[in-house]
């Protein structure tokens, strides 16, 4: 029982930065209607770019605040270069834009990364598991919870009670009846990338902490997509329970069943979870059903 | 394609839906093909069968494929490069147990598109994102799946480290062999031509009209009668039966090995890359892009070399597969945003110009 419970908090723990990066995702999603491939990419070089700072000695604040800053930067050149001229463009084409994006942001790192070769991020988090009541638990983790409810909290707030959030929900409703009453969708667009930009951030700085900045930040990314689909791509409830839902599942998979079949169930379980909610409920958890007409 | 169709009048509706709809274009694709199979094996040398014109040829069915899903059927998938692997491994191991070549390279797209099928099967119910996702799954499984699989069999020996990699021996049809780069590319080449002819009469069949009903408007084409589900189905099976195909050859001719990492979801996002930049549903595009897609990175690896060697700077792989990444994440973007529509379109537009040329007035 003692081995359940570890796997299970060690899951939800690992859960909430799924939930967070499926957060970024989902608030592009509602917005703009974009998936965004990008945002393996954006944590692999938000959390790239802070390490290299920290490492041409910067102190680990200022870094953090300065990665910020390019990530906010970066998503005005998106809306400019990027998504403002691929306006009304079918999905496939806004798929395969991010997805170039992705790529773009990959090279960068890749690029960077000859030139200092910094692999670790060191933003002064203890490495030594703590001990609870028998259970083993990074800190890295809880601080990653922490900062994900944190997060959480405050997009919340921003789409209840601001005139942002209300904004933002008005467009996710109806683009064309937003802007026929005054909503900036440019201003939104800057708003929601910004915001999925330090989000990526945060998740880079936590996932580059406990393991390496390196490619597989990128593909472990990946795997919020499954979050996002099984909480529904539109909403923010469905991307926290998604998230710890994925985050146990897998954990709790991997523990039992990787040694009767040899391991990796890991890489594809959130996929499968994904494939059988799907089946019962073609939107996800939370999202809102489509209904079409002729 | 390639010809002008001004002065070309209708007047049946046969002439209309013809297989070759100008008088041209018979002359034109007559000229295309003497090229691929006389000029080229004469001009071309062994660097360029085996870097350039052969993963062309290869890539080009499964691109074919995808497109007819995705161009002409409306459904996004990310699993190809897992139905690829799946064809492949699936003739290599046929060969290896003593089933004929040809038979084997059917077998494995058959063996592709039972398994496409099943991954289609959530296409009865969602679609759009959704379903792009759903078919994401497959890219992950799939390789697992085979890595567990393959080890039992394939004769011990042949399967080497960790069991999930394959070479297939060496090859005989009939008794002849194939050995040199030129008879692998025939074979490729055969299999292209056959199976882009298939797809364009496909495309003027009740099948293709109703797939680019589905791609459409899927409610209204349900409402017309068509049983949707059927024919996404449909264009599951027969586009993974291309990735097969494909799959299969990569694995005799080009990898010469099966190996679960070269089948990753780069390999479906490069298909993806191929078919957009191309054109969705164009046949002609397809050839584009799958040209664009490959030839970019030799080019820019050329380039940088040449530029670093000139420099005097010596260029690492690690430089290079960066500032590859780079540019190539900017060429995608740039393309989209210039022509969201693709190569296809671009040559439309040329062709448009062209129409009433010198006299566009």
């Amino acid at each position: 029982m003692e081995f359940f419970f570890e796997l299970f908090v060690n899951g939800l723990l690992t859960g909430t930065l799924y939930a967070l990066v499926a957060l970024g995702l989902v608030l592009v999603y509602k917005a703009s209607e974009v998936l965004n491939f990008a945002q393996g990419a954006m944590v692999l070089i938000a959390g790239f770019m802070v390490a290299v700072l920290i490492y041409l000695g910067i102190p680990a604040l200022a870094a953090v605040v300065l990665g910020a800053a390019v990530m906010i930067g970066m998503s005005f050149a998106v809306e400019r270069l990027v998504l403002r001229p691929l306006v009304a463009q079918p999905i496939i084409s806004l798929i395969m834009v991010t997805l170039g994006l992705g790529l773009f942001l990959e090279g960068v790192q890749t690029l960077a990364s000859n030139i200092w070769p910094v692999y670790t991020i060191d933003i002064g988090i203890p490495r030594a598991p703590i001990d609870l009541g028998g259970m083993l638990i990074l800190p890295v983790n809880v601080i990653g919870a922490v900062m994900a409810v944190i997060l959480f909290g405050a997009t919340g707030y921003v789409f209840l009670y601001t005139q942002t959030g209300r904004a933002l929900r008005a467009i996710s409703d109806d683009h064309e009846a937003a802007l026929s009453v005054g909503v900036s969708i440019k201003r939104l667009w800057v708003i929601v990338w910004g915001a999925a930009g330090t989000i990526a951030l945060v998740a880079g700085l936590i996932w580059g902490t406990r393991m390496s900045v390196g490619f597989s930040l990128s593909l472990l990314a990946f795997r919020a997509f499954a979050v996002v689909i099984l909480g529904g791509l539109d909403s923010l409830v469905g991307a926290i329970v998604a998230g710890l839902l994925v985050g146990a599942a897998e954990n709790l998979v991997a523990g039992y069943v990787d040694p009767i079949v040899g391991g990796g169930t890991k890489e594809f379980f959130p996929y499968l979870l994904m494939l059988i909610v799907l089946w019962v409920r073609p939107y996800g958890l939370f999202g809102r059903e489509i209904i079409e007409r002729v | 394609m390639i010809n002008r169709e001004c002065g070309v009048y209708k007047t049946t509706y046969q002439s209309d839906m013809a297989f070759f709809r100008v008088p041209l274009a018979r002359s034109t694709i007559i000229v295309v093909l003497v090229l691929a199979a006389i000029v080229i094996p004469f001009v071309a040398t062994d660097y360029w069968f085996g870097a350039i014109i052969l993963p062309f040829v290869i890539f080009s069915i499964a691109a074919i494929g995808l497109n007819l899903l995705t161009g002409y059927c409306g459904q996004i998938s990310l699993g190809h490069g897992a139905f690829i692997a799946v064809g492949g491994y699936t003739a290599a191991i046929a060969y290896i147990q003593g089933v004929p070549f040809l038979l084997s390279v059917f077998l494995g797209g058959l063996n592709s598109a039972l398994i496409g099928l099943l991954f289609g099967i959530p296409s009865a119910r969602i679609k759009g994102l959704y379903l792009a996702m759903a078919t994401l799954a497959a890219q992950f499984a799939l390789p697992w799946v085979i890595s567990r699989v393959v080890p039992f069999l394939v004769p011990t020996g042949l399967a080497v480290a960790g069991g999930d990699t394959v070479y297939p021996p060496a090859i005989y049809i009939f008794g002849w062999q194939v050995e040199t780069w030129l008879d692998r590319y025939f074979i490729s080449l055969a299999f292209l031509v056959l199976l882009t002819i298939f797809s364009m009469n496909l495309m003027r069949s009740r099948v293709g009209r109703a797939w680019i009903a589905i791609r459409d408007h899927d409610v209204a084409a349900s409402i017309l009668g068509l049983d949707i589900t059927h024919y996404k189905l449909l264009a599951f099976a027969i586009s993974s039966f291309y990735a097969g195909i494909a799959g299969a050859l990569l694995v005799f001719f080009y990898f010469r090995i099966a190996h679960v990492n070269e089948f990753d979801l780069g390999l479906s996002i490069r298909l993806l890359a191929m078919i957009i930049i191309g054109g969705l549903g164009s046949i002609l595009g397809n050839f584009f892009g799958v040209a664009f897609i490959l030839l970019l990175p030799i080019f820019l690896n050329r380039l940088l070399t040449t530029v670093g060697e000139a420099a005097g700077i010596y260029v690492s792989t690690g430089i290079t597969s960066g500032v590859e990444s780079l540019i190539f994440g900017t060429l995608i973007i740039i393309f989209l945003v210039v022509e969201p529509l693709g190569m296809a379109k671009l040559w439309e537009n040329i062709k448009d110009y062209f129409r009433l040329w010198p006299f566009s007035y």
